[in-house]
C-alpha cells in the first residue's frame, strides 16, 4: 500500500438501470494509485456492472466516470480504445478466447497493438505466464486449463500490455483453496511489483480483505459504507456487519419480497 | 381496445428497434471490411470455416438435385419428343433457381447456424467483451472477416452446386436413359445466355450471401447469452435466412426475368 495520492478513477454520482430495474442510484467512489481498492457487496448489486461502465462497456444515465482524469463516457471511440489500452480487465470466466492456445491468447494484445516482432512478443509471453506460474502451460488450448488456471492465464493476458489498472471481477469465485491462495498472492504481488492500481469486485469477504486497502460496500445502488479493511471487519453498521460477517438475516432480509405466508397458501394458484 | 394498440404499437417499435440495430451493425461491419486488406490471414480463415466446411453438403446436394432434374425433367419432355433438351431444361433451373436458393437454404442451416452459435457462444463467454476490454474492437476483428468470407463464398458454393447438378442430370439423362450426348451439351450451350442466366445466378447468390451472413452474424451478436437464448437464436438464424432467401428470390427473379 502506497501512501493517499489523486484518485485514478473518481465515480461521482453515477446513475444507472436496466429497463426498469435500477441498478446504481447516486454512486460515488474513488480509486486511488497503487491501492488494491475492493468492491464488495451480495450478488446481483451490480458490480461487474460498475467495472463495464468504468470501462466504457456501458454508458451512465447520468453521473460521470473519470478515468485517469479522463471522462470515461466523454471519449470517442479511438481515445476509449486507447484508455482501454492502458486498462486490464480479468473477468470471471476467464474470457479466453477458446480456439487458440494459452500462448497465443497471452500474445493476442500484444499481436494486436504492438507491431513487435515475433521473436520479442515470445519473450514477453514467456515472461508473463512465468509470472503467474504457466509458463509450462503454453502449448495447451484453454479447454485444457482448471477454472483457476484459466484466470492466471487471463490474468497474464492482462498484464500483456503493462497497463496502470486492473479489474477484477469475482477473482476468488468456485476457486479451490490452493487456487485462491494462488490468486491472492498474484494479485497482491502483481499489484506491488508492477506499480499497478487494481479494483476487486468481490463477495469474497475473507480473500478480499486480506489483500485490499480499501473496501467499498455497495448495496440497493448505494455505497453503504466504506473504509479500512480493519475498520469495515469491526463496523457496527448493520448492513456492513450482516455483510462482513455473513449474517443470513439482517438489513438484507432472509426473504425475498414476498406477500404474507398464510395469505400465499390460502390464496388460489 | 387501448391495451391491444398499446401492445401493438410496442410490438412495432420492437420490430423497427431490431432493423435499425440490424443496420448499424452491418454498417459497423462493412467499416471493418478495409481492415481486411491488411490481414488477409484473417479472411482466408474464415472463407474455410464458412466456405470450404460447406462444400461436402453442397456438392452432395448438388449431384442428387441435377439427378432428380434429369429423371423428372426426361419423363416430362419425352412426352412431347423433347428429351434432346434436356440439358437445356437442367443446366437453366440449376443456373437461374436452384442453385442459388437450395446452395442459401443449405449455406443458412450449415454455415449461417454455425456462425451464430460461434458468435452467440462468443458473448455469452465474455469473449467478446473481453475483447473489447483488451481495446479490440470485436465487430472489426471478429464479424468483418466472417461477413466477407459469407459473401464470398456463396456465389462459389452455388456455382459448385450447379456444376455438380448439371453433371448429375447428365448421368441420369445421358448415362441411364440415353439422351444423346451431343445433343444434351450443344443445346445447353446454345440456350443458356451467360448475361440472362449465368450472371443473374451469380447476383442472386451475391444477394443470399450477403443476406444470410447478416442474419447470422446479427442473431450471434445480439443473442441473448445464455445457452437459451444462443440456441433461440440459432433457430431464428435459419428461419428468418430461410424466408429472406426465398422472399428475396421470388422479388429478384421478378426484377431479372419480368417483362
Amino acid at each position: 500500500m502506497t501512501s493517499v495520492s489523486k484518485p485514478l478513477v473518481k465515480v461521482r454520482d453515477l446513475y444507472f438501470s436496466r429497463g426498469d430495474k435500477a441498478i446504481f442510484e447516486g454512486v460515488d467512489l474513488d480509486i486511488y494509485r497503487g491501492w488494491i481498492t475492493a468492491i464488495m457487496g451480495p450478488s446481483g448489486t451490480g458490480k461487474t456492472t460498475l467495472l463495464k461502465l468504468i470501462g466504457g462497456q456501458l454508458r451512465p444515465d447520468s453521473g460521470t466516470i473519470e478515468v485517469d482524469g479522463v471522462d470515461v463516457h466523454r471519449l470517442g471511440s479511438g481515445d476509449l480504445y486507447r484508455l482501454r489500452k492502458r486498462m486490464g480487465m480479468l473477468f470471471q470466466s476467464g474470457a479466453l478466447l477458446t480456439d487458440i492456445s494459452v500462448f497465443d491468447n497471452v500474445a493476442y494484445p500484444l499481436r494486436e497493438h504492438t507491431g513487435l516482432p515475433e521473436t520479442m512478443i515470445r519473450k514477453l509471453v514467456l515472461l508473463k505466464l512465468e509470472a503467474v506460474g504457466l509458463r509450462g502451460a503454453r502449448d495447451l488450448m484453454p479447454g485444457e486449463l482448471s477454472g483457476g488456471m484459466a484466470r492466471r492465464v487471463a490474468l497474464a493476458r492482462a498484464m500483456a500490455l503493462d497497463p496502470m489498472m486492473i479489474m477484477y471481477d469475482e477473482p476468488f469465485t468456485g476457486q479451490d483453496p490452493i487456487s485462491l491462495g494462488v490468486l491472492v498472492k498474484l494479485i497482491s504481488s502483481l499489484n506491488d511489483a508492477s506499480r499497478l492500481t487494481s479494483i476487486i469486485v468481490s463477495h469474497d469477504v475473507e480473500e478480499t480483505a486480506q489483500i485490499a486497502d480499501y473496501i467499498y460496500v455497495i448495496s440497493r445502488g448505494k455505497v453503504v459504507d466504506q473504509g479500512m479493511p480493519d475498520q469495515m471487519m469491526n463496523s457496527d453498521a448493520p448492513w456492513t456487519r450482516q455483510f462482513m460477517k455473513g449474517l443470513p438475516d439482517g438489513p438484507a432480509a432472509f426473504h425475498y419480497p414476498a406477500p404474507e405466508l398464510e395469505k400465499d397458501l390460502m390464496g388460489r394458484s | 381496445m387501448l391495451d391491444v394498440l398499446a401492445r401493438l404499437g410496442r410490438i412495432g417499435i420492437g420490430i423497427l428497434g431490431h432493423i435499425g440495430r440490424g443496420h448499424l451493425l452491418l454498417l459497423s461491419i462493412l467499416g471493418g471490411i478495409p481492415l481486411l486488406a491488411r490481414r488477409p490471414r484473417l479472411l482466408i480463415a474464415q472463407i474455410y470455416a464458412v466456405g470450404v466446411l460447406s462444400m461436402l453438403i453442397i456438392a452432395v446436394s448438388g449431384t442428387f438435385v441435377g439427378m432428380v432434374l434429369g429423371l423428372q425433367g426426361y419423363y416430362i419432355l419425352s412426352q412431347f419428343g423433347a428429351e434432346q433438351t434436356l440439358g437445356v431444361m437442367v443446366a437453366a433451373s440449376l443456373v437461374r433457381e436452384l442453385g442459388p436458393v437450395v446452395a442459401a437454404l443449405l449455406f443458412a442451416g450449415r454455415a449461417g447456424s454455425a456462425l451464430t452459435a460461434e458468435i452467440g457462444l462468443m458473448g455469452a463467454t465474455e469473449q467478446l467483451s473481453g475483447l473489447e476490454m483488451m481495446a479490440v474492437n470485436p465487430i472489426k476483428r471478429i464479424l468483418a472477416p466472417r461477413f466477407l468470407a459469407g459473401v464470398i463464398s456463396m456465389p462459389l458454393l452455388a456455382a459448385v452446386f450447379s456444376a455438380l447438378g448439371v453433371m448429375g442430370g447428365y448421368f441420369v439423362g445421358v448415362g441411364l436413359l440415353g439422351v444423346d450426348d451431343g445433343a444434351f451439351w450443344s443445346q445447353m450451350q446454345t440456350k443458356i445466355d451467360l448475361h440472362e442466366d449465368v450472371y443473374n445466378g451469380v447476383i442472386k447468390s451475391l444477394v443470399f450471401g450477403f443476406v444470410c451472413t447478416w442474419i447470422a452474424l446479427f442473431q450471434g451478436y445480439y443473442a441473448t447469452p445464455t445457452s437459451e437464448g444462443v440456441s433461440r437464436a440459432t433457430t431464428r438464424t435459419v428461419v428468418h435466412s430461410s424466408l429472406a432467401v426465398l422472399g428475396l428470390d421470388f422479388i429478384l427473379t421478378a426484377l431479372m426475368f419480368g417483362d
